[in-house]
Parts: structure tokens; sequence; C-alpha cells
């Protein structure tokens, strides 16, 4: 399917979805708590068959972050992104670990270095940072006296 | 005499000639150095984007077995001279520490690009990078650049081999002013 096929078909699948007018992949924002079924329907509904998650970040925007998934399939080769934003104070989200694997270890990261909570994720530890840092280092607000250098 | 003028830049030592040859006088210490200096192995150690500046010297276009760096050693055991090609984040830190530990004397440190020489494009608002690999191991040479062209890495090896034919050690050679003098004597 081309952007446009999708963008009907993803309407129909998802009414409360707003695209954005962006490069070269279609994007579109959903309400987090929304997310699991979504990605349910994504990786299971036949027409769509996303299954492969290739990027799976966060990004603060100081007012609030945004969650943002990749997905393509390797079957159609089409590829969509995903935004969800959250709440910066209370940053929760279901996880995806048990539709694409890989998000298991890239959801950790994302709670590693921005303190993203994924509900029922199975292992949700510390992936880079040692075990027993304090804080979120990718977050704008992140200070660190010792290691960093403010400018 | 041209060819006795060659010999005597280039090998430290002064051929007195004889009948029938010639004899060589020179001081082992020079000899040793000479030949130190002309038979640096790397250790295979890199980081970062330096790195593939690092291995594009060591490949066919620049070469830099021409000057004496022939084998890049995965052993620090084995290797003479490591090239901080690369970020060394806290991490690193220690592990890099270990490698120089591991290396047998006499051994040499270059410092290859911004990340290594200062934390570089890392040195403001990072949590994770050491601000130069001088605070881990002592550096001999440093290289600007980010990252720095084969050209200026083989100008930092063959800048390590004055140093190293100064006879100097790293102690000795404090201060830039007392290597500049040790390196003039050497091109008298």
């Amino acid at each position: 399917m081309n952007n446009e096929e999708l963008k009907i078909k993803l309407t129909e699948f998802i009414p409360s979805a707003t695209f954005e007018e962006a490069g070269e992949w279609l994007t579109f924002f959903i309400d987090s708590p929304n997310w699991k079924t979504v990605a349910q329907q994504l990786r299971t509904t036949e027409d769509f068959n996303f299954d492969f998650l290739f990027c799976l970040t966060c990004v603060d925007w100081k007012t609030h972050f945004t969650m943002v998934y990749h997905l393509t399939s390797t079957k159609y080769r089409h590829t969509i992104v995903l935004k969800s934003k959250l709440d910066r104070n209370d940053p929760e989200i279901e996880t995806v670990s048990d539709i694409w694997r890989t998000a298991e270890f890239h959801e950790r990261e994302a709670y590693d270095l921005f303190g993203v909570k994924f509900l029922h994720h199975p292992d949700l530890r510390r992936l880079f940072m040692t075990d027993d840092w304090k804080g979120w280092p990718l977050r704008k607000d992140y200070e660190d006296p010792i290691n960093m250098i403010k400018l | 005499m041209t060819e006795e003028k060659n010999i005597s830049t280039e090998f430290p030592g002064e051929v007195h000639p004889t009948a029938g040859g010639g004899i060589l006088i020179s001081k082992l210490d020079e000899v040793i150095n000479w030949a130190r200096a002309n038979s640096l192995w790397p250790l295979v150690f890199g980081t970062s984007c330096c790195a593939i500046e690092m291995m594009s010297t060591a490949a066919a276009k620049y070469d830099w077995s021409r000057f004496g760096f022939e084998v890049a050693r995965a052993t620090p055991r084995q290797a003479d001279v490591i090239i901080i090609a690369g970020t060394i984040v806290n991490k690193m830190a220690p592990v890099l520490k270990r490698l120089y530990d591991q290396m047998a004397d006499p051994k040499y440190v270059i410092a290859m690009g911004a990340c290594a020489t200062s934390g570089g494009p890392f040195f403001y608002n990072t949590y994770s990078v050491v601000k130069g690999a001088d605070h881990v191991i002592p550096v001999d040479v440093y290289i600007a650049g980010c990252p720095p062209r084969p050209e200026a890495l083989l100008h930092a090896l063959i800048t390590l081999q004055e140093k190293i034919k100064s006879g100097a050690t790293r102690e000795q050679i404090k201060t830039v002013i007392n290597f500049s003098v040790n390196k003039t004597e050497n091109y008298k």
C-alpha cells in the first residue's frame, strides 16, 4: 500500500488518529491509552502486516514527551510512524514487547535514558547506565555536576 | 660523500672508511632507539569515527607500513603504541587503562582527534564522556581534527618517531622546548 491507501485504511481502523504532514513516511498521532490495541491490530491485520518495529524512541519537548514508533512490513514494504504524547511528570505507556520482541530492549533503553515507564514490561531494568544510577540522562533538565560541564 | 651523509642522518652513527670496508661507530642506546622508532606496532583499538580514518591510513592508499607501523596487533602484549581513535566514555575509561597497563614497556600513546584530546564536541552538556584521554593515561602526541585526515595521523606517527629517536623518555620530555631542542639536534 502507498501512503494514501494506508491513510484511508488507517482512518477506518483508528478514527481518532490525527495525521501529520511530514516527510517520506506516513506519520500520525494516537492517544497513549489506545496504543496497545492499535499495535495489536497493526500487527495482526493482514492488510497491514506490520511485523517489524525498527525504531522505538522518546523525545523530550520540555512540556511533554513524545514516544515515536517506526513500523514496517517485510511482506508489503510499507512503513508508518506512530507518535504518542506522554505526560512529562508521569510518563507511562503500555509495553509492546509481547507483540514485537525487539521492543523489550528498546523499551529498556527508553526507560534508562528518559524514565518512561512501560506498563507490563517483563524486565524493566536499566540497560546502559549502572543499576544504582540516579536520574534520567537524556531529559533536557538532567543535572550531573560531577560529569557535566554546563554551557 | 653524499652516501655517507645519508647514512648519518638515517642511522645514528658514523662510518670510518678503512681499507677493505669501513668501521661503524655508534652508541648502543641510539641504535636501540632507532630500531624502536622504525618498528612501532600499533594496537587494534578504535572507539568511533576516528578509527575509520585510522583504518584508511593503514590501507593501501596511505599505507602506514611505509613508515614502520606495519603490524597492527590485536593484543596489548605485543603492541608498542596505542592510538586512541575515538571518544572515551566513562564506561570505556577503565578498559583503556587496563589495555595500557597490559602493554609492555616501552609504550607510547597517540590521542587522535578532538574527542581523545579534550572530549571535543562532547565537552559541554554530556554526562558520559571523559574530557580528554589524558585523564586516564599519559599521552605522547595529540592530533587535532574531527576526525583528522590520514595525513595528520601519519604526521603524528612520524612526530612520535622523532620523539623516540631523540632518545628521551616521556618523563624527560616534559616541555615542548626540550623536545624541540632534541629534535633540532637530531636533524643537524
